[in-house]
């Protein structure tokens, strides 16, 4: 349904999209992952034919963005990261205005409600969207993204500024839009694409790094072998009995956490799963084990993890495509080769944008 | 195209803009026609005439806001994305902005009919003046489009079109105070110039010259505001 390849975007001397390549199959829900500054945005904005790409092509269905762009843009539905609302109109006004600029051939009274009713909007229909709140009108966005029924919707981390219900219900109501729509949606919460997408496309300055179901790419980032156990019982003896455990690499004490509970970090070898033996060992000393829990990645681990010099252990090596050198053109092998030798100003560049991920999503993202 | 040109009738209707723009045009042309009354006649080319100067502060408070506006608020990225070209976005703004001109001008024929009341004013000449003021507000209307195009903000666009409708205004007086070593200045100035052109319109001359002047210039504007969009994407 959609094709996109080696797709690049230049402003000056920038590189904001860098050679991307996927395709999403009719019907499938893509999420797109990345932190902020990625190249998410840029991307959807080339598909949706916003911004042109400075090199490579984008197909929606038969129809290139370029070359057939009234054709493949009445496919497409699109909630921009701001949703581009008409802050003076009622919400009726403003659906009515969005269908005839779409040309929607469905009658309009009966459409426009159904599309309201989808997305629980019915209450707020006349009231003028300045005097919505953040919720409502990203609901009213989707709903404009929704008119006219499009084949394909693409979708900008629709779920900022939404609160928890909010966010569920449009969780929701995404994922019964997949049955009927191919779905392409932008987040930086791994949690939510989780939840909601069938695959995932990973994307770090401008870059693809992964491409991979849900499934299988949680399971490759979250095979970690680093549990956090709250152990009862007196902390030397049981940090010497968990480092005689078969398969551990180190232990850690927290100190004590409760009366008697101390907090320990066990990291294993791969591959080796050390929870029953924990258990047993623990059992025959009559030393309770209170909780037990692998580490979470947080979406910071993820992007350190990918975007490292080590291969992510993808149960499909071949499926990380991280851009061949032989296929990237010539005047692009300079650039390389420059990045690689500054990767110490790359890694700082990462932490700093992590931060400002933790911090934004301190501020109440959820 | 329609449903551009039906939102940004109705929006100057649901702001202040399309009433003040209104009330000035009215009390202005009002004050011109008042004084045709005055002076005992049923030519009605005073008004016209007068309503150049008019036009050229209150075409901005139509334009300033149609391109800058939406930029600003992100909502060009809703008609950038939608299935409508470039040229029918452009032609939809220019098209409101001249409805609403049309809707103001309109009042002009109401004074025709309350002159011939009292004698019948010269009919040709009426319909030459309604008619020239239509092309010089279609000209002016895509230089202010053009200036809104290029700027997101509207008071920026305000401030720049004005400027530009007082050098369309003085460019007569510029070509005459040139040095002579830039006489040719003066001439291109002059040919140039809208006010000898209007002018010429509201004593009843209809030349196709004039008239294809102020057509090619709402053409060439809609024409570059067009290619201004259309680069947009491309940088």
């Amino acid at each position: 349904m959609i094709e996109v390849k080696n797709l690049t975007k230049v402003y000056g001397d920038k590189r904001a999209v860098d050679g991307i390549s996927f395709t999403v199959n009719q019907g499938e829900i893509l999420g797109f992952l990345g932190p902020n500054g990625a190249g998410k945005s840029t991307t959807m904005n080339i598909l949706t034919g916003y911004i042109s790409s400075s090199s490579g092509e984008a197909r929606i269905g038969e129809f290139d963005i370029l070359e057939n762009p009234l054709e493949a843009k009445r496919r497409i539905g699109y909630l921009p990261e701001h949703p581009p609302l008409y802050l003076d109109m009622t919400v009726q006004a403003y659906l009515e205005f969005v269908y005839q600029l779409k040309k929607v051939r469905m009658p309009m009274k009966p459409h426009i409600d159904d599309v309201c009713r989808r997305v629980k909007i019915t209450n707020v229909q006349n009231r003028i969207i300045k005097n919505l709140s953040k919720g409502y009108r990203q609901r009213v966005g989707l709903a404009q993204a929704l008119l006219g029924n499009p084949d394909v919707l693409i979708l900008d981390e629709p779920t900022v500024g939404l609160d928890p219900k909010q966010i569920i219900e449009i969780r929701s109501l995404i994922k019964t839009l997949g049955e009927r729509h191919t779905v392409i949606l932008s987040s930086h919460i791994l949690s939510e694409v989780q939840a909601v997408c069938d695959r995932v496309i990973v994307i770090n300055k401008g870059k693809l790094v992964a491409d991979d179901t849900a499934d299988h790419l949680s399971h490759a980032l979250t095979q970690d072998f680093r549990y956090i156990a709250r152990i009862e019982g007196p902390e030397a003896e049981v940090e010497k009995l968990l480092s005689s455990l078969p398969g551990m690499e180190s232990v850690e004490c927290h100190g004590m956490k409760e009366e008697g509970v101390y907090e320990y970090t066990l990291e294993a070898q791969k591959d080796t799963d050390i929870r029953r033996n924990l258990f047993a060992r623990l059992a025959e000393r009559n030393w309770p084990l209170l909780g037990l829990k692998t580490t979470e990645l947080t979406l910071e681990d993820i992007f350190l993890r990918l975007t490292s010099d080590q291969p992510v252990d993808m149960d499909e090596p071949d499926n990380g495509p991280m851009p061949d050198p032989r296929e990237v053109p010539l005047e692009n092998r300079a650039e390389h080769a420059v990045v690689s030798l500054d990767e110490s100003a790359v890694e700082e560049a990462e932490a700093a944008e992590a931060a400002e991920k933790s911090t934004e999503n301190g501020g109440g993202e959820v | 195209m329609m449903a551009i040109l039906k939102r940004e009738l109705s929006s100057y209707f649901t702001s202040p803009i399309g009433y003040v723009f209104l009330a000035v045009f009215y009390f202005f042309s009002g004050l011109f026609f008042y004084s045709v009354l005055y002076s005992n006649t049923t030519d009605i080319t005073y008004v016209f005439s007068g309503l150049f100067t008019v036009l050229l502060f209150i075409v901005p408070l139509l334009t300033m806001r149609l391109l800058s506006e939406e930029k600003k608020q992100k909502t060009d990225q809703l008609l950038l994305t939608a299935p409508v070209s470039l040229t029918g976005l452009v032609m939809g703004k220019f098209l409101a902005a001249l409805c609403m001109y049309a809707i103001a001008l309109s009042v002009t024929v109401v004074y025709a009919l309350i002159l011939a009341g009292f004698a019948s004013p010269e009919w040709m000449v009426v319909i030459g003046n309604i008619f020239g003021a239509l092309l010089l507000g279609a000209a002016l209307i895509s230089i202010g489009l053009f200036i809104s195009s290029m700027t997101e903000n509207q008071m920026i666009a305000a401030v720049g079109s004005f400027a530009v409708m007082m050098f369309i205004l003085m460019m007569d007086s510029f070509a005459t105070m040139l040095p002579a070593a830039f006489s040719f200045v003066g001439t291109l100035l002059q040919s140039l110039s809208f006010m000898t052109r209007y002018t010429e319109l509201t004593t009843g001359i209809l030349n196709i010259g004039t008239v294809l002047f102020f057509v090619s210039v709402a053409v060439v504007f809609n024409f570059l505001t067009v290619r201004v969009l259309e680069k947009r994407r491309w940088s």
